[in-house]
């Protein structure tokens, strides 16, 4: 792939703001790690061969009858019986972490929540299950609800502001008018009543949580189509004949990118941080989810188990941290001038 | 002793790692009360050399390698910022291209010039009251007690200018630069301060360094000039000598680069192509808690115009006369009321969409080469829009052919559309501009200032570009420009406006052999000899 110049130029702004560019690959590769956390953290072996025939529980669900077992239902590999079976005729692969977010362990040696050992490398929650499995799997759900809360957002926002800005006037008037009855609204109640009144899941709280993101980048977007839709090269695509829906996504919106791009990094934090307190107030996802803001809450729940509160707290920092300093490396490589030594 | 003693500069800017010379070696000198002129098109390092008298360049990032500046006999290359703060304003003081942006919008114009009398003379508020009254007047700006509390939006740019030149004029300095000090503002403007800089250089007996790319401008003002092409000095003489006797033959290029020619003779038998008949556009003023319309602005009062195949009309006038206008709304781009008929079609009522086949045919190059284009799309993409919204996408090699076809046709290399707006100059991009216009073959051109921001040399190229296109062609042209030189080269009629409504029209001999209103003489004069006309004639 062939790069124009302008586009190499940011590549290499990009990579000689090394603290950006850091930021980036181990926030990438954190949530690629976290996007494969079947088989990563699991209470299901990934290959299990028993006479000489190979299955993929993580995959499929096989009866406990199909290992020479008494019950028709699932088989559940983390019971001694089963795995003394299988080990008998056979062998099996287990993934690092044999627990799952909904895993609960029944040999606790002292109640739960239970302190790090060698088992549960951060201990145990109050039910019993696995701290870094559970992190794991919250840390995709997170990332993946700020991921598409955001984009969604712009994708809204920003046909919202160039509405706006190109056809000024009235439009943009009662837009506004609008806007600011919209942002008046104490969001973070009306999101606590309707997830009382909706049963909550990843698609309707994302939904929801859109509904009030979206309005932070029409500001932006509609102030530099407003400011370039009077340029000569627009006059001039207008004395073409071309097609105001051509002239705003050719002409103008790609060069209002970068003040859009300013404002990506706190609606991506900011979309993390309002899943993780509805969350954490236990009005978010369902019960049983894998959640950062329930593992904080519970973290509040018992003071007495530290492990707790410091891995929400950590996670939540450094996942922020570097969504943060990626994002403004990617502003500024786009700021035409700033420049790098 | 010189005032200003240049030996040997150098000048250079890193780019890339590397240092890369903007001035390379020059040596004059300025005496005493004398006017030395620096002549080049732009790049060629004229504005580097006079901020570097100043050292106002961007050190660490410029570098002089070589060479000495000194003023009054003393070395001012290295000196530290903290003692050339003495030299500026009270030895030294500099007068820029753009008013418009070379004075602070928040400030009062009392208070802008006020500023560097407190700070250098540590004038009292009273003192520095009498002394900016005393250099407003100096500067000939009117209405001077009304002006005091104004702020720069409420002036006019040669007010502006004025008020820069009081600025610069504040604590009498020896040797006054001015960068392009008229570039930027009409010819009957530019006639103006010209003769104000003469007037005060006479008085005040200060030296003026004058950096300009119009020769025009050095043979009124200069006794010596300096022409300047790639950061070098090719020939330095008076400039009597330099105007009868060009030696380098860069400077026989610039001399002969005015715009000049006549239009080709035509055939007045031919087809009307546009014309407009009364044709208004006003804009409301709005006053009052309710925003009623208590009065307009009559930017297009009533206005005639037909222009035939093949032919150039000229419109001609000040700044804020309306031609513009007029030409947006012919080609209906902004409201306008009263008749419009281009091929024998009334388009005035006609929608947009029922417009859009037309739009092939009636074009529009801007003045300003570098908002006109836009940055992010390469040159092919801006080229073919045209094309593509006219003709649907087709085969995408072929459309390359044609975008290379036109492209040569304007004098660009085939090649240069995967480049992008940037990496051309002024006078390319326009071609570029004028390219993208050409390329759906249309009839009629409107040309908004075509020229005029570009350098003097590279207009005489775009005007012969245009007359050899419409020869080609057959194209008409609507030709708007406040520089009659211009107009002259290639208009075959002119109309002049004043304020929105036709001071003058007729064929293009008649007007310029024998102009009738004493507007059009007054234009005239400030275009040809650099002249004002009696007072009241135009705006000042």
């Amino acid at each position: 792939m062939t790069l124009s110049a302008i586009n190499q130029r940011r590549l290499n702004n990009f990579k000689a703001n090394r603290r950006g560019y850091w930021s980036m690959i181990f926030f990438v590769l954190l949530f690629v790690i976290s996007l494969f956390a079947e088989l990563i953290a699991n209470d299901k072996p990934l290959v299990v061969s028993y006479k000489d025939q190979l299955y993929f529980p993580f995959i499929v669900a096989y009866p406990e009858t199909a290992f020479g077992g008494d019950f028709e239902t699932e088989a559940d590999y983390r019971d001694p019986f089963v795995a003394d079976l299988i080990n008998e005729q056979g062998w099996q692969i287990w993934p690092l972490i044999r627990y799952s977010y909904t895993t609960i362990n029944y040999d606790l040696t002292s109640p739960a929540p239970s302190p790090p050992d060698t088992e549960n490398w951060l201990g145990t929650d109050d039910q019993g299950r696995d701290v870094l499995a559970r992190v794991i799997y919250g840390y995709r759900i997170s990332v993946a609800f700020g991921v598409i809360l955001t984009i969604l957002s712009s994708i809204i926002g920003v046909t919202a502001g160039a509405v706006q800005g190109y056809f000024g006037g009235w439009t943009d008037l009662i837009f506004q008018r609008l806007l600011e009855i919209w942002g008046g609204m104490p969001s973070l109640y009306i999101l606590i009543i309707l997830a009382a009144l909706i049963e909550p899941s990843f698609l309707i709280l994302l939904a929801l949580l859109l509904l009030f993101s979206w309005p932070s980048l029409v500001g932006v977007v509609r102030a530099e189509f407003l400011r370039s839709r009077n340029f000569d090269y627009v006059r001039a695509a207008r004395a073409l004949g071309v097609r105001d829906r051509v002239i705003m996504f050719k002409h103008l919106l790609p060069n209002s990118m970068v003040s859009a791009l300013t404002f990506l990094p706190f609606i991506l934090t900011g979309s993390i941080v309002s899943l993780t307190s509805l969350d954490f107030l236990g009005l978010g996802l369902p019960p049983g989810s894998p959640s950062l803001g329930e593992l904080l809450a519970q973290g509040k729940a018992n003071l007495q188990a530290p492990w707790l509160g410091i891995t929400a707290f950590l996670t939540l920092s450094i996942m922020l941290t570097l969504a943060f300093f990626m994002q403004e490396g990617i502003r500024d490589a786009f700021d035409p001038r700033k420049t790098f030594q | 002793m010189a005032l200003v003693e240049i030996n040997d500069l150098w000048v250079t800017f890193k780019s890339d790692g590397k240092d890369v010379p903007a001035v390379k070696g020059i040596s004059f000198n300025i005496g005493k009360g004398e006017t030395v002129a620096l002549v080049g098109e732009s790049g060629s390092g004229k504005s580097v050399t006079a901020l570097s008298i100043l050292q106002l360049l961007p050190y660490p990032l410029a570098k002089h390698p070589k060479g000495s500046i000194k003023i009054n006999g003393a070395e001012v290359v290295g000196r530290p910022q903290k003692e050339m703060r003495n030299y500026r304003g009270n030895h030294v003081s500099m007068i820029f291209q753009e008013p418009m942006t070379s004075l602070n919008p928040l400030h009062t114009i009392e208070k802008q010039i006020n500023e560097t009398l407190l700070v250098h003379k540590g004038m009292s508020q009273k003192e520095a009251a009498v002394r900016v009254r005393e250099l407003l007047e100096m500067v000939g700006l009117d209405a001077i007690d009304e002006r005091l509390n104004a702020y720069p939006h409420q002036l006019s740019g040669g007010q502006r200018q004025r008020v820069m030149i009081a600025m610069a004029l504040a604590n009498e300095p020896d040797l006054l630069i001015a960068d392009e000090p008229t570039t930027a503002l009409d010819v009957t403007i530019q006639a103006q301060i010209l003769e104000l800089l003469m007037d005060l250089q006479k008085r005040l007996g200060m030296a003026i360094l004058l950096i300009t790319h119009d020769l025009g401008i050095v043979r009124k003002m200069a006794k010596d000039v300096c022409v300047m092409t790639h950061g070098e000095i090719v020939e330095a003489n008076s400039t009597k000598e330099l105007f009868t006797r060009p030696r380098h033959e860069y400077t026989q290029m610039l001399l002969e680069a005015e715009p000049k020619g006549l239009p080709l003779r035509k055939n007045d038998a031919l087809p009307e192509v546009m014309s407009c008949k009364n044709l208004k556009v006003y804009f409301p003023i709005k006053k009052g808690l309710l925003k009623r319309t208590v009065d307009y602005v009559r930017a297009v009062d009533d206005i005639s115009v037909s222009v035939k195949q093949g032919h150039t009309v000229g419109i001609v006038g000040e700044s804020g006369s309306g031609k513009s206008t007029l030409g947006l709304a012919m080609l209906r781009l902004i409201a306008s009321e009263g008749e419009v008929i281009f091929n024998g079609q009334a388009i005035q009522n006609a929608s947009w969409k029922e417009l859009r086949p037309l739009r092939a045919e009636m074009q529009i190059v801007f003045q300003d080469p570098y908002s006109s284009l836009s940055p992010r799309l390469s040159i092919g993409q801006i080229i073919e829009e045209g094309v593509i919204v006219h003709e649907g996408h087709g085969n995408r090699l072929e459309r390359r052919d044609r975008i290379s076809e036109v492209l040569k046709e304007v004098g660009i290399p085939p090649d240069a559309q995967d480049r992008y707006p940037h990496e051309f100059s002024g006078g390319q991009r326009q071609r570029i501009a004028i390219a993208r216009a050409l390329i759906l073959k249309p009839k009629f051109i409107v040309l908004d200032e075509p020229t005029s921001a570009l350098d003097m040399s590279v207009q005489a190229q775009i005007v012969d570009l245009l007359r050899d296109l419409q020869n080609r062609h057959n194209l008409t042209y609507l030709f708007i420009s406040h520089d009659l030189k211009v107009v002259r080269a290639i208009a075959d009629s002119v109309l002049v406006m004043r304020d929105g409504k036709i001071v003058e029209q007729g064929p293009a001999a008649q007007i310029f052999d024998n102009p009738e209103t004493d507007y059009t003489k007054a234009l005239m004069k400030a275009a040809f000899d650099l002249e004002t006309a009696a007072a009241g004639a135009v705006n000042s």
